[in-house]
């Protein structure tokens, strides 16, 4: 029996871990995972407070967020994959003009 | 007892594996971090009783979407990534953006401690079948619109990643 205030410091936790990862990273694989951290965090929140209220939505939302983060990943990794083909470079500090 | 166990092992298995993500310097070291995170966090799953939700996390994220990022990364041989500058502003407003909501978030919830109350183990079980119910009639909608979604990344996907034909 434990509290539930439990669960959200941890998603907290894991959040704020995926946000100092997001600013302190130069790689921009590693920064679209810091995404899938933070996606994750939610999800924890989000099945914590299925569980607290018992309610069925709650879980249903975390399938949508799992969506989405499969779309988002497979689009943002072909994109990574059309930047390092022109740039030759995974470095996001060097990706910093639009045109070629 | 027994949930309290569970809870700190998984849970700090769960942050290990996080710090070890921010901390490593090679992308796969941090892939494979980043695996265990999800890992641990499909057993957390379990203890709240969303036993399909624990099972879809291990299967799409630690696997399909996981597998996805290291396919990439030796793909692109990516190496340790270079120290560099980085954006000034991002740094300087962000880290204390950052303990600022840390801050707030946990004095946001230790102040609403005894109104969040407990959870037991085994006290809310969602067996499957409601879990099929409440997608295919409550939220049909946004499980077709989701269904076109993912048709749309996909053949995003396939644009973005063609080799251009001379």
């Amino acid at each position: 029996m434990i509290p539930l205030s439990w669960y959200l410091i941890l998603g907290a936790i894991l959040f704020a871990i995926g946000v100092a990862a997001f600013l302190v990273k130069r790689n921009i694989i590693t920064i679209f995972m810091s995404i899938e951290l933070m996606l994750n965090a939610v999800n924890l929140t989000f099945v914590a407070f299925a569980s607290h209220w018992h309610q069925v939505s709650g879980q249903v939302f975390v399938f949508f967020v799992m969506v989405v983060a499969a779309a988002e990943a497979a689009v943002g990794l072909a994109i990574v994959l059309a930047v390092f083909r022109t740039r030759e470079t995974l470095n996001v500090d060097y990706v910093n003009l639009l045109k070629l | 007892m027994l949930h309290t166990i569970l809870f700190l092992i998984f849970g700090g298995i769960c942050v290990a594996g996080a710090l070890n993500f921010l901390l490593q310097r090679h992308p796969v070291n941090s892939a494979l971090s980043l695996i265990v995170v999800m890992g641990s966090l499909a057993l957390l799953f379990l203890l709240l009783g969303a036993e399909f939700v624990a099972a879809v996390q291990v299967i799409v994220y630690a696997g399909a979407v996981m597998v996805l990022f290291v396919f990439v990364i030796m793909l692109l041989n990516a190496g340790e990534e270079e120290r560099t500058r980085g954006n000034k502003v991002a740094l300087s407003l962000g880290v204390p953006g950052l303990v600022v909501f840390f801050g707030l978030m946990c004095w946001t919830l230790s102040a609403a401690h005894s109104q969040l109350g407990r959870l037991q183990i085994g006290d809310y079980y969602v067996p499957t079948t409601d879990l099929g119910i409440a997608l295919f009639r409550e939220f049909l909608l946004p499980f077709e619109v989701t269904s076109v979604l993912i048709l749309i990344a996909i053949m995003g996907a396939v644009v973005l990643a063609r080799r251009e034909q001379q």
